[in-house]
Parts: C-alpha cells; sequence; structure tokens
C-alpha cells in the first residue's frame, strides 16, 4: 500500500462533497455517501471472501441484520448511533457466529449453497414480520442522532462519518493484514491442509475472520439504513449478496482497496449509463438506457476476462503474486 | 385432507421434482465434470421456453415448435462454449461466478431485444384439459404429459450415462478429472458435448413449462437457486442424487404449502399460521437442505471418493 | 433504465418564485423493467399521449416530464422520489404502479410539499388515519376493486367463495376489501408466496373445496401464471373466477390468451364505456401504439387531464403548494371514465362495473362492461381521515 496514492485518494475523498456542495450538486453528495457505506459493505465481504478465502454468498444477511436493528431500534425512540450502532454490529456478529458455526462444517460449493440458505431464510422471516413493515419496509423518521454537535442530517456531515468509519476499517483491514492472525488466515487460505498441520486452529481463525466480516457488514448496514431512512427485506435477498460479492471480484479479492474500487466501479457504472446521453450510442438505438445491464454485463465480462485479478491490479501487483 | 387431494399433491411434487431434475441434472455434470459454477444455467431454461413460443408460433404445430427448441437452445449452448465459457474452466470459482453473472445480464437483455418482455404460449387443444385417472380424481392431462416426458428422459439419460461409452467418459471424468485426462479422454469435444447435453435437458424443461407458467426475460434466475439447492442435497456430479434430490426438493415445496398451513393452523391461532404457514414453507427446502448438509456435508451421493 | 426526454436541463436550479415558471416539470417514477414493467409503461405511455394531444403542454406550459424506472424495488423508488424532488425540483410526482413501492418514496414529496398524483396504488391508510394535503388518487381507493367484486359475488348469489392472494400487505387488504361485501360462506383464504409461479397444489385443493366462485388476486406474473394453470386444470367448468379488474386486463390478457374468456372482473373502467373522452383516447392510443389500452393506461391519460385542468385554472402559477392543491380538488376535466369527483380525502367516488373478458367484434379478447355493481362509491375509511 503505496502512500502518496492513497493521500492523493484521501485528499480527493475530502475535497468532494465540498466542491459539490460549492456546485450546487447537494444530492451527489448523498450518492457519494451511498459509495462510500458500499465500500464498507464490500470490504467486510472481502475480509471473509478476499483473505479469509470463504465464499459467503449470504453476506447481506449480516448487512440487512445491521440495517433492521438499526432501523427498529431507531422505530421505537432509541435514537441514538452511540446505542444503534454498536447494537448493529453486536447483532450481526452473533448472526455471523451462529450461521458460520453451522457453515464452516462443509466446504467448496456446499458452504457457499448453505451461507445463501441463511440468507433467504432471513429474507423470507423479515417479508413475515409485519410489525416492522413487512414487504413494505420500515421508513425512518429520522437519521440517527450522533451528538457532540454533529448533526448527520446534514449530507456532508454523514458523509464525513461513512469516510471515517470507512478509513477506520480499512486502516484496521490493513493492519490486520499484517498481523500474525492476518499471516494465519492467508496461510489457512493458500493450503488448509497444510496450515493444520502446522498447528493453527483453523477452524477458529476462519469462524473469528468470518464474525468480523459480519460485524462489519453490519455496521454498513446500520449506515444504510440510516442514510436512506428506510429498511425492508430486499436487503437480505441473495442478488444483495451477489451484488457485494460482485463489487470484490471487480475490486480485487484480497486486494485492500478491492471493496472500495469495486463499489465505485460498479455504482458509477450504472449511474453512467442510465444518466449520462451517449449520443452515438442514442444514435443507434434510441432505446439503449432501457438496455443498459447489456453493457454492464459486457463491461463485467471483459474485467473477467481481461483485468483477471480486479482493478486494483490496474493499480499496483500483489506481492505474494 | 382426503385421500384424492393426497394423491392429486403427490403428482404435483412429482411433476414440479421431475421438471427440477431436467435442470439440475445439466447443472450438476457441468459442476461436476468441468468444476465451474454456471450461475447462466437457467438463462438455458429461459431460452428454451422463448425458443419454443417463437417456434410453436412461427410453425403453428404445437409439438414441432417444442421439438425444435431443444436442438435449437443446445446448439446455442454449445455455441456459448466454444466461444466464451470455456476460457472459464481453469478459472477460480469466483471469476466463473462474475462471468456467469455478467452473461446473464447480457442474455436476458439479448433474448428482450430480440424477442420482447414476454411472450404468449398456449396449451395445445388436446391436452388443454383434465384426465379422470381414478373416480373423482381428475388432473390436468397436459401435467401428466411432463411426469412422462421427464421420466422417460430420466431414463434415457439413466441409459445413456450408464451403459455408453460418452456416458462412460462423462462418470469417468465427474468422478477424477485429471485421471480421465490422463487416460486419453479428448476433453474439448467432451466438455461441448456434455454443455450441449444440459443445454437440451434446460430446454426440454423450459419449453414444456412454458404453455404453464409466464415466459418472461429472468424465468431463470428463481428457479436457478432451488437447482443449486437440488444439485448440493445430491452431490455434486451424481445423476442419480440430482434425481433423488429433485424428488425431495419436489416433495417437501408441495408437501409444505399444502400441509403446512393446515399442521399450523391446528397449533396456533390463525392469524399465526396465515401468516407463519407461507414464511415456512418458502424456506423448507432451505431447511431441508440445512438438514442434509449437516449429515452428509457432501451430500447424499456425492460422484467424488 | 431512465430516459431523459430533455436531457440537460435537469440539472438547472428550479425557476425562481413569485412569478409564472416557463414550463412544468413532472417527474414520473415507475415500474418499467421486469415482469410487471407492461403496467408501468401503460401508465406512462398514456401519460405521454395526452401531453402530446395537448401540443406538449399541460395547463398551457411546456411540460417536461422526467422519467425513471424504480425496478420493482422500493429502494430504487426511493432513490427516484428524492432525485426527482431535491435534484430536479419537479412540480409534480406521479407514476408509481405498486403500494409498497410508493410509500417508501412519497414521503419524500410530501416532506418539500411537492404533491403525488397517483395514478394506480392509492392504499388504505393515506385514505383514512394518515390522509395527506399533497396526495392525490385519480385511480381508485385500493380496496374498491376487491369490494365491487365482493357485492357482485353476493348478487349473483353465490353461496360459496375460494379465495387467494400473495402473502404481503395488499395481498390481505384485498381479501379484506372482498369480505367487506360478500355475504356468502368463504370456503378459504389462502395466501400464496409472493412471486411464487407454480399454483398446482393450491389448485388441487380448490378442486377438493368445490366452491361456486373462486376470486383470485394474483398482479402481474403470478395472475399469468396462475390463469394458465386454472385452465389447465379445467376448473373453469365448475367454478367461476372471479378477479380485479387489474388482474385480467390488458397486460395478462395478452401473455395467457384464450384462457382468459369468460373470466369475471371489476373495475372503474372499460374500453367500451360511452363517452367522447374515453372514445377519443382509446382510438388515439390505439393508433398511436398499436395496442389497446388498459385500465392503467385510461389511469395515466386521466392524471395528465388532472394535471392540465388545475394548472390551467392556476394560470400556470404553481408556486403556493396550498393553491395548487385547492386546484386539484376542484379540478374540471372530461375524465375518460365519465364523471369525476374527489371525496374530501382526495381519493375518487366514482362507479364500479362488471367486466367479463370477451371477443370483440374483430375478435380480439377485451373486457366488455355487462353491468354496473356500485354507484358512487366511495371508500371505507374517509370517515377516519381529519381533511376536509
Amino acid at each position: 500500500m503505496r502512500t502518496i496514492p492513497v493521500l492523493l485518494f484521501a485528499a480527493f475523498a475530502i475535497a468532494l462533497p465540498l466542491a459539490l456542495a460549492a456546485g450546487g450538486q447537494l444530492f451527489y453528495v448523498g450518492f457519494a455517501s451511498r459509495v462510500l457505506i458500499y465500500a464498507l459493505a464490500a470490504t467486510s465481504l472481502n475480509l471473509v471472501l478476499g483473505y479469509g478465502g470463504m465464499v459467503s454468498f449470504g453476506h447481506a444477511a449480516f448487512v440487512g441484520a445491521g440495517a433492521y436493528t438499526a432501523s427498529i431500534l431507531l422505530a421505537e425512540g432509541i435514537a441514538t448511533a452511540w446505542v444503534g450502532w454498536p447494537a448493529a454490529m453486536l447483532v450481526a456478529a452473533l448472526l455471523a457466529l451462529a450461521f458460520g458455526a453451522i457453515s464452516l462444517r462443509t466446504r467448496g460449493v456446499y458452504f457457499i449453497m448453505i451461507t445463501l440458505a441463511f440468507a433467504q431464510m432471513m429474507f423470507y422471516l423479515s417479508n413475515s414480520i409485519k410489525a416492522y413493515g413487512g414487504d413494505e419496509g420500515l421508513t425512518l423518521p429520522r437519521r440517527a442522532d450522533f451528538g457532540l454537535g454533529i448533526d448527520l442530517a446534514n449530507e456532508i456531515v454523514f458523509y464525513y462519518v461513512a469516510l471515517a468509519l470507512l478509513g477506520a476499517a480499512l486502516y484496521a483491514l490493513a493492519r490486520l493484514a499484517g498481523s500474525r492472525f492476518g499471516r494465519a488466515i492467508l496461510a489457512i487460505r493458500v493450503n488448509e491442509a497444510r496450515a493444520e498441520a502446522i498447528g493453527f486452529p483453523v477452524r477458529r481463525y476462519k469462524l473469528l475472520c468470518f464474525v468480523v466480516g459480519g460485524a462489519v457488514g453490519g455496521l454498513a448496514g446500520a449506515l444504510l439504513a440510516s442514510h436512506g431512512k428506510y429498511v425492508n427485506p430486499n436487503v437480505f435477498h441473495w442478488t444483495q449478496s451477489g451484488t457485494l460479492m460482485i463489487m470484490v471480484i471487480l475490486g480485487g479479492v484480497g486486494r485492500l482497496w478491492g471493496g472500495v474500487l469495486g463499489a465505485g466501479a460498479l455504482l458509477g457504472l450504472e449511474h453512467l449509463i442510465a444518466e449520462v446521453r451517449i449520443d452515438w450510442l442514442a444514435a443507434l438505438a434510441p432505446n439503449y438506457a432501457q438496455h443498459a445491464n447489456l453493457g454492464v454485463g459486457l463491461v463485467l465480462l471483459a474485467v473477467v476476462l481481461f483485468a483477471p485479478r480486479g482493478l486494483a491490479d490496474l493499480f499496483t501487483r500483489r506481492r505474494d503474486g | 385432507m382426503s385421500w384424492v387431494l393426497l394423491f392429486e399433491q403427490s403428482l404435483n411434487g412429482l411433476q414440479f421434482g421431475l421438471m427440477l431434475f431436467l435442470l439440475a441434472a445439466g447443472l450438476t455434470l457441468v459442476f461436476g465434470i468441468m468444476d465451474m459454477i454456471n450461475l447462466a444455467h437457467g438463462s438455458l431454461y429461459m431460452l428454451g421456453a422463448f425458443f419454443a413460443a417463437a417456434l410453436v408460433e412461427a410453425t403453428g404445430s404445437f409439438l414441432a415448435g417444442v421439438l425444435l427448441a431443444v436442438p435449437a437452445t443446445a446448439l446455442a449452448g454449445m455455441m456459448l462454449e466454444r466461444a466464451l465459457l470455456r476460457r472459464l474452466y481453469a478459472r477460480d470459482h469466483l471469476s466463473q461466478v462474475l462471468a456467469t453473472f455478467a452473461l446473464i445480464l447480457v442474455l436476458n437483455e439479448t433474448v428482450r431485444i430480440v424477442w420482447g418482455s414476454d411472450r404468449p404460449l398456449a396449451l395445445p387443444a388436446a391436452l388443454s384439459g383434465p384426465v379422470e385417472l381414478l373416480s373423482g380424481l381428475f388432473y390436468p392431462s397436459y401435467r401428466l404429459l411432463i411426469i412422462a416426458v421427464g421420466l422417460a428422459v430420466a431414463l434415457l439419460l439413466h441409459l445413456l450415462v450408464g451403459y455408453t461409452r460418452l456416458g462412460m467418459w462423462v462418470r469417468a471424468g465427474a468422478a477424477n478429472r485429471e485421471m480421465a485426462l490422463a487416460m486419453g479422454v479428448n476433453i474439448g469435444t467432451l466438455f461441448t458435448a456434455v454443455f450441449g447435453i444440459g443445454a437440451a435437458l434446460c430446454a426440454v424443461a423450459g419449453a414444456l413449462l412454458a404453455p404453464l407458467l409466464a415466459v418472461q426475460v429472468g424465468m431463470g434466475e428463481n428457479i436457478l437457486i432451488v437447482a443449486f439447492v437440488v444439485i448440493v442435497i445430491g452431490g455434486i456430479g451424481s445423476i442419480r442424487g440430482a434425481f433423488v434430490g429433485a424428488l425431495l426438493v419436489g416433495a417437501v415445496d408441495t408437501m409444505g404449502r399444502t400441509l403446512l398451513p393446515i399442521a399450523l393452523g391446528a397449533f396456533l391461532p390463525p392469524q399465526f399460521a396465515s401468516a407463519a404457514g407461507p414464511a415456512l414453507a418458502s424456506v423448507a427446502i432451505y431447511v431441508l437442505m440445512a438438514g442434509v448438509l449437516f449429515f452428509k456435508p457432501q451430500g447424499l451421493f456425492p460422484a467424488r471418493a | 433504465m431512465k430516459k431523459f426526454l430533455v436531457a440537460f436541463t435537469a440539472m438547472l436550479v428550479a425557476a425562481p418564485s413569485g412569478h409564472a415558471a416557463e414550463r412544468i416539470k413532472i417527474g414520473f417514477a415507475s415500474t418499467l423493467s421486469g415482469p410487471s414493467a407492461s403496467l408501468g409503461v401503460d401508465i406512462r405511455d398514456a401519460f405521454m399521449l395526452a401531453i402530446k394531444m395537448n401540443g406538449g403542454k399541460l395547463g398551457g406550459l411546456p411540460a417536461e416530464v422526467l422519467i425513471g424506472d424504480d425496478q420493482f424495488k422500493p429502494e430504487v423508488g426511493r432513490q427516484l422520489a428524492e432525485k426527482f424532488v431535491k435534484l430536479d425540483k419537479v412540480d409534480f410526482l406521479t407514476g408509481f404502479v405498486f403500494s409498497n413501492i410508493m410509500l417508501a418514496s412519497v414521503p419524500i414529496a410530501f416532506e418539500n410539499k411537492v404533491i403525488y398524483v397517483s395514478s394506480n396504488a392509492a392504499p388504505s391508510p393515506l385514505a383514512g388515519k394518515q390522509c395527506n394535503p399533497y396526495f392525490f388518487a385519480v385511480s381508485w381507493p385500493n380496496d374498491a376493486y376487491h369490494e365491487a367484486a365482493g357485492e357482485h359475488a353476493t348478487q349473483k348469489g353465490y353461496k360459496s367463495a375460494y379465495l387467494i392472494a400473495p402473502n404481503y400487505q395488499a395481498g390481505k387488504d384485498s381479501l379484506a376489501g372482498f369480505k367487506r361485501f360478500y355475504k356468502g360462506r368463504i370456503a378459504a383464504e389462502v395466501y400464496t408466496n409472493l412471486g411464487q409461479l407454480d399454483y398446482s397444489a393450491e389448485l388441487a385443493q380448490v378442486r377438493a373445496a368445490k366452491p361456486d366462485a373462486l376470486y383470485i388476486f394474483l398482479p402481474g406474473g403470478m395472475g399469468i401464471n396462475f390463469i394458465k394453470q386454472f385452465g389447465a386444470a379445467g376448473l373453469a367448468r365448475d367454478i367461476q373466477l372471479i378477479t380485479p379488474g387489474f388482474s385480467s386486463d390488458q397486460d395478462i390478457i395478452r401473455p395467457v390468451g384464450e384462457a382468459m374468456l369468460g373470466i369475471s372482473d371489476t373495475a372503474h373502467w372499460a374500453l367500451d364505456l360511452d363517452n367522447a373522452a374515453n372514445r377519443k383516447f382509446v382510438a388515439a392510443f390505439e393508433q398511436e401504439y398499436k395496442r389497446l389500452p388498459s385500465l392503467f393506461a385510461s389511469q395515466g391519460y386521466d392524471a395528465a387531464l388532472l394535471i392540465d385542468a388545475a394548472v390551467r385554472a392556476l394560470n400556470g402559477k404553481l408556486d403556493d403548494p396550498e393553491a395548487t392543491r385547492r386546484a386539484l380538488r376542484a379540478a374540471k376535466f372530461d375524465s375518460v371514465r365519465g364523471a369525476f369527483k374527489f371525496n374530501r380525502n382526495q381519493y375518487p367516488i366514482q362507479n364500479y362495473y362488471l367486466r367479463v373478458v370477451a371477443k370483440d367484434a374483430q375478435g380480439r379478447l377485451v373486457n366488455k362492461t355487462v353491468g354496473t355493481v356500485f354507484r358512487d362509491h366511495g371508500d371505507a375509511y374517509v370517515q377516519n381521515c381529519a381533511m376536509n
């Protein structure tokens, strides 16, 4: 992780909302916040998937659990983020502990399917609980209350809070990767049998990795619910897990910036194709915007075929190869 | 619940299970032999349905349309395999996930551009009514046809895999790919053939179910997850596993939808039963899968030792 | 998946207040993709047709319609509403098809005093306790078609009725509406999974129960599947299938085909309603889009006409939300359904008709009006509404 690109990125990220606000584009600050939140969620999945080597197709369960926990607390009158957000992380962590303990008994595609099944169960469960909206979802009266004079209702303030949390998560991930635990996880990912032979408590480490990833995912969920002031069962759907996975793969599996790059690229691509008029394309096919998914699909295919290690590879080669 | 109703529901479960088997068989073969996760498998099913709808309209004959849809889809599948998918065999599962997910998007939009978002397909007049199987038991004749065709195809597949040279290569490849390669099996042709068979099976299911279901873009995604559940229960690479798994899932799903609300209604007050019943029924197959994996983490009949 | 009719002007800040605006901006967010897209597409096409027939204007002002696709997801609908209200500063918001997406999205409009004109979903909470001055329903109260169906079933003398709906809020409301007016015996009340495709199990149970009538509320792809399978099961011979109008209109008729013949349904509008505005609308729609309009299209068209009449009465001055609201309440326009009147909760009071799916003179499958079930029918929730 080279210092100069990181500093440049940090400078850009810090300046962005101010520039947008000056240009009267306050709405896009909200869009940028969403990118940051998805970057956090994708990074949490990256820990599990990229670093831990566990292909979890049910990560949406933890993001959703965090979203619902924060929302339910807010709806019941507990507006402070200092309770709501840690609670979201705790609930997500406990869920990850339960699901992980069972899922990690399997491996390969079986692991993928059972994680997916757990997320689907959360989806159907949340659809049935009418008290908190059921399929209509839960609309929140306000964003969480941060205290300390920080007003989360202000778009720019929310952006900086999200940026700070993302930065903290990335820093923690970088430290984790360099720590003993991190090296153990890497060894497990590369060759599990050998790691076990050496004496690492493989099952326990994988579970720990899974739980930490779930907890951070829960935080992202809480932010998502608070930002949009809305949550509904779709947050658990397998296509959400799929989207997060796409972001990680796109950005670079196991690369520190994989989640950030992937979230930015996917959300940016979708927005670009939908919003910006591409005149020569419109001349060919006036309805092209309705088939935007075709463009997204082709771009993703191109990335898989020609940038096999994800976008992060375009910036720096992975050191361990 | 009367015996007549129970019998009818059993037939429904059997029919659903057999169609699932057609989808799962191709999926498990591709996964077992080529070690590739193909999320676009559901799209082949969608292609089969759309080809059937278009060809029935073009030829004016239900039989001709459905029969022609199968080779058409198989051909499309094989072209896809040669052009794109074979580059993915050597890649890791994650890349395959991303690539085939992208393929779903591309195929969905392509179908939408070529044929529109949905197409009508009506039942053939001769089969559009019920048949009286026993006194008092009426069953839709078309669904009986589906059961018959499903069983016939299952038998054909069993003969193909168990008693032909191609089948022998398939079983060898599923059991141990490197060894099969070392023994001189022509991998390229085998893979294309396997993919073609998988696509053909999807087409049979898609074309047969088209008159009963909405033929729409995106119809493959819903059934894809269920097909994955089936092959996980049955065991990757095993056709027998796919068969048993599919019938199990078909039975559990059908019975879940019908028996659970009744059973719950006996214990719980009505407003809970009416909410809990459908909710539990929808997760019943996932609970089944979790249960199977708990005792047999590699599925019921894993092809690999 | 969004389409801008006038692309880059969306970036400009809203027109200054105090005098008439040079144009009127409408935010149109609807379900334009996925299995249920035909509903949103119909509403949009009819809305745009009304504007085109009006010379590209609404209320005398050139109309700029920003179109967005909610992809059947409440969170996307919500983001669209936020964008239209906060970024594009639209004068009116309209278009949502589904209640759950709409309920998630309109609070942002209400908070910013932007009026939402509903051309489809109009759920009961907004008719009663939570009635809102910024919400206008041009279509019908959500329960109305179901109430009319229940009333019809009672009038027709069906002794028993079997009810099926999906397991979500609108599904529950629909059957509650039916039961409010049906006085016979309820054979069973079954809730299926949202998005369920195969109904063989449910149909087997219907067969065993032997009801006189079967009432279903299964919108979109669910309805297409169910009706196809109902036909295959041969149940049409002994059981009358009744649906609300939105489960039997053109968007379902096209994919299902002849299996639709004989279905009874209830609606506030039909192709053959005999008034000048309707004849003009149907002919123009068919000529422009080469297909018959559905009742969703009629609602989109009426929404445009309503906005047109109100803005005209205001002489194009849209800076006072309260005045706009009063103008909408009092607006006089030639609705394609005949006479149009708002209740005090800003939901319509209107007739509901019995229709049957049959072939018209050209052999096409259409809904024919065969009777009137309710005259000047309001809704059951207005008494809880505090507005006047």
